[in-house]
């Protein structure tokens, strides 16, 4: 009687309930139910990114070995794109500057994430929500409100910073002119919206740690630096590299910040002085359709650099701290 | 106990000050977009250049309106469409996805979730140029398909959802469904669902704000005469960056909303990615 329950009240209409038929087909819809649904749950997601995500990635791999038009023929030519690298004036223009970018803001940014998020971490902080989003609010506003906002600071003939360096006698800068120049400007620009977003996670990582660690190095007479290097470094290990490999796969793929500094321009500056891998990619595989086999191949290289940064920076992380 | 806390706030002028630096960095640039949004054009080029706000705004934002090739307004109508549909399309899909993950057992979940979790670490502009190259042939360059169906699931979405499954909702409670009679689906959507709330909400919270912004992706299917609000922007700002009040008027109007957002809501937001930078 108590598995009737189960089942529904019989409609009106319906014949005299035949209970073991009825019974039987409840459980096998349950136990199809049960077995399916999972399946059916996350579904969409594979399917989705089967499609858009999963497939373009093996097509990439495939296109690489061709010399591809996107909208003609396309014919088989090993490796060639590869070596084409290789001797690519461009392409290692376009690492150097990827590179440049990278160090300029990745270092500075993660120095300071530290120091910030160690000062967030003291216990008797007032207003701390306050600081917390102070600080993670540029990470809010869209790459390209942040690259307009910082094209104009540091425009040549008004821009704020030119200003700033006319104070202390520092001759006007053309930023998007030379190398150096412009790997500051985007390297702020990255900088600016990624510090707060990195304090935000090391502080996460900081709050996972013992207090009682702190206190027993107190008592033990450990004063703050000796506990920061003794306990907090360690102990943030993960959380570290965790944060490194972010920047590293975001610093790599950099491609808005430098596209809307160049005012659209592709190449990056009238002698490519800031023309990333990102951009020289597209470059090659969108803005110029005849060439995609060769963007695909930059494609998977920028993909093979960001796999051999992220596992350096494991290693120096763990071997550092050790 | 109470030594170490006077030690503490011995130090804590210093402390106060370089956090109160930091602060003003992180704001001034939307101070000075507002300053220069309301400044007339030549003021700008004023030396030393304007610090503080006017009362140019409506006629900088005018130029905005009535500049025809910025297509401000359809910008502003796209984004909302598409942040608006793959926001609740990531939630719903990832909730289910999570749910299944945290909660139901089946074979393959394992290795099914270790895929997701891979995925999560290999970069988009991988698939770029393929992916452009279908968007053609599907007959989706120009539309907002192009920008919408891509992003409708997140494997960002579907681990957070399970994390926080795992340790919101008690197997006992799935159990008393299951007794009751209640379907899979049932459970998910008057137990589960509920449940998942907190972070479903930061989940769309971040959705949005990631979609609102995006520039990449809708720069390479968009064209200037469709575009979302970033793309629009882009190109106002490369067609007209000497009127540079105009720009900035625009582009203050498009990051008004997702600053007023995160001054309600950033408590939460900042909640989530703290929680979830622990727990990965």
């Amino acid at each position: 009687m108590s598995l009737s329950a189960t089942t529904a009240p019989p409609s009106p209409s319906a014949p005299p309930p035949t209970p073991p038929r009825r019974r039987s087909r409840a459980i096998t819809l349950n136990r199809l139910d049960l077995k399916l649904s999972p399946y059916l749950y996350i579904a969409p997601f594979f399917v989705i990114f089967g499609i858009f995500g999963f497939y373009p990635m093996l097509r990439t791999a495939w296109m690489s070995l061709h010399d591809w038009n996107l909208i003609g023929d396309h014919t088989f030519i090993g490796f060639d794109n590869y070596t084409r690298l290789f001797g690519d004036e461009y392409f290692w223009n376009a690492t150097i500057n990827t590179f440049g970018i990278f160090f300029l803001s990745t270092i500075p940014q993660l120095l300071l994430a530290l120091f910030l998020a160690t000062m967030l971490n003291r216990t008797f902080l007032r207003a701390r929500t306050l600081f917390r989003m102070a600080i993670f609010m540029p990470n809010v506003v869209s790459v390209a409100a942040v690259a307009i906002v910082f094209g104009m600071l540091f425009q040549r003939d008004f821009g704020l910073i030119n200003w700033m360096l006319s104070l202390v006698g520092v001759d006007a800068v053309d930023w998007d002119a030379q190398k150096w120049s412009s790997w500051t400007a985007i390297a702020s620009m990255v900088n600016w919206r990624w510090t707060g977003y990195n304090t935000l996670i090391l502080l996460a990582g900081m709050q996972a740690i013992p207090k009682d660690l702190y206190e027993a190095a107190a008592i033990d007479g450990a004063n703050q630096w000796k506990q920061f290097w003794k306990i907090t470094l360690p102990m943030l290990t993960p959380t570290f590299v965790f944060v490194v490999t972010l920047s590293t796969i975001g610093g790599l793929q950099l491609f808005t910040e430098p596209l809307v500094f160049a005012n659209g321009n592709i190449i990056g500056g009238d002698q490519r002085e800031f023309q990333t891998l990102a951009m020289y990619m597209y470059e090659l595989g969108i803005e110029n359709l005849s060439t995609a086999g060769y963007g695909a191949a930059v494609a998977w290289a920028m993909f093979v650099m960001i796999a051999l940064v992220s596992l350096v920076n494991f290693l120096l992380v763990r071997r550092s701290v050790k | 106990m109470n030594q170490a806390s006077q030690r503490l706030w011995r130090t804590s002028p210093l402390l106060y000050i370089a956090l109160v630096v930091a602060v003003l960095f992180s704001v001034y640039p939307f101070y000075y977009m507002v300053v220069i949004a309301t400044r007339s054009l030549d003021q700008i080029n004023d030396v030393p250049p304007p610090f503080t706000p006017a009362g140019e705004f409506g006629a900088n934002f005018g130029r905005v309106l009535d500049n025809p090739a910025a297509n401000f307004l359809t910008g502003l109508l796209n984004s909302v469409i598409v942040s608006a549909v793959v926001t609740v399309s990531v939630v719903i899909t990832g909730s289910l996805a999570g749910f299944a993950f945290a909660k139901l057992r089946f074979r393959g979940r394992n290795a099914l979730l270790l895929t997701i979790i891979v995925t999560m670490m290999i970069p988009t502009q991988l698939g770029l140029i393929p992916l452009w190259g279908m968007i053609q042939d599907f007959g989706w360059y120009d539309t907002l398909l192009a920008v919408t169906v891509p992003f409708l699931v997140s494997a960002f979405g579907v681990f957070m959802m399970r994390q926080y499954a795992i340790q919101a909702i008690s197997d006992e409670l799935i159990e008393a469904g299951r007794v009751d009679g209640a379907s899979t689906f049932r459970i998910f959507w008057n137990i589960v669902l509920p449940a998942l709330r907190p972070a479903a909400a930061v989940l769309g919270l971040l959705t949005f704000m990631e979609t609102w912004n995006s520039y990449l992706w809708p720069y390479a299917v968009l064209t200037p005469e469709n575009p979302t609000l970033q793309v629009s922007l882009a190109f106002l700002s490369y067609a007209y960056y000497t009127d540079y009040s105009q720009v900035f008027a625009a582009t203050a109007v498009g990051t008004v909303p997702l600053v007023i957002v995160f001054i309600l809501f950033g408590r939460q937001i900042i909640g989530g990615i703290m929680e979830g930078a622990v727990k990965s």
